[in-house]
């Protein structure tokens, strides 16, 4: 099991976990959730916003490409606020990142014909502009990314 | 269905009924514009009020919705909250679209 559950007397009110099954639902579900958490903790609605943004990018990067062409397994979204700076961690047991590395993140390319504007390729690039820092870890099958937001 | 559309003064105005256009919605959403936009005025403004979040997958859907219209037509966005401004803002796709804080802005642009 990729997350064991803690118990409510484990877990500190400025940690969460929430764990889903990898499907866009699932996914849509438990960003909410950690935002609930989140904005409980005293995250105003632009931070929220913010964190919402990369945390969904990432969750669903797990759901398309991770668990791509298998049966999806679990997705856990982890998050601990520290004295304004805010870590997360998604971890998946699906394959890893292309050549073990985080995509670059570029700018999509709109100075194209119409007909060729992109539809897609903007989530590593909004995952990047809207965190201080992010990290890729891959040990015994599980795949971490570490989401740092600076909010203080 | 995602969406309703009413006609007022030669535009389409269509309203999105959601509170969200994510990855889970983005395919619905495309078929919903198609649908709405197959036939009908050339000017059509997407009223964006209701939703409070956008993810890439629903920015793609709404490129894809301005693109299935043709290059001839305007697709011109009216109400984004501050998350979905965000979004166009930081992928640059406020170069692509008319933004309007508003669906009243967006109608007195186009002079309705």
């Amino acid at each position: 099991m990729l997350c064991p559950p803690l118990s409510d007397s484990q877990r500190m009110a400025n940690e969460f976990e929430y764990c889903t099954v990898a499907s866009e639902l699932g996914v849509r579900e438990a960003v909410s959730r950690a935002i609930e958490h989140l904005k409980t903790l005293g995250l105003q609605e632009e931070q929220a916003g913010n964190v919402e943004i990369a945390l969904s990018e990432a969750a669903n990067n797990v759901v398309e490409h991770a668990y791509a062409g298998m049966l999806p397994g679990e997705v856990c979204i982890t998050g601990r606020l520290l004295q304004g700076i805010l870590s997360i961690e998604i971890r998946d047991e699906g394959a890893p990142l292309p050549s073990g590395k985080l995509p670059e993140g570029k700018p999509a390319d709109l100075s194209c014909a119409f007909e060729d504007l992109p539809e897609g390729g903007f989530g590593w690039f909004l995952i990047r502009s809207l965190t201080e820092t992010v990290d890729y870890d891959r040990i015994e099958g599980v795949n971490t990314l570490s989401l740092r937001f600076n909010l203080a | 269905m995602s969406l309703t559309s009413t006609v007022t003064d030669g535009t389409r105005i269509i309203t999105v009924n959601a509170e969200r256009i994510d990855a889970a919605l983005a395919i619905q959403f495309k078929e919903d514009m198609r649908t709405e936009t197959e036939a009908g005025p050339d000017h059509v403004i997407l009223d964006l009020s209701s939703v409070n979040f956008i993810d890439s997958s629903g920015l793609g859907a709404i490129v894809a919705a301005m693109k299935q219209m043709g290059g001839h037509r305007n697709l011109d966005l009216a109400g984004l909250t501050p998350t979905v401004d965000k979004v166009f803002r930081l992928t640059r796709m406020d170069t692509v679209f008319n933004l309007f804080s508003s669906l009243e802005d967006a109608k007195a642009a186009i002079g309705n």
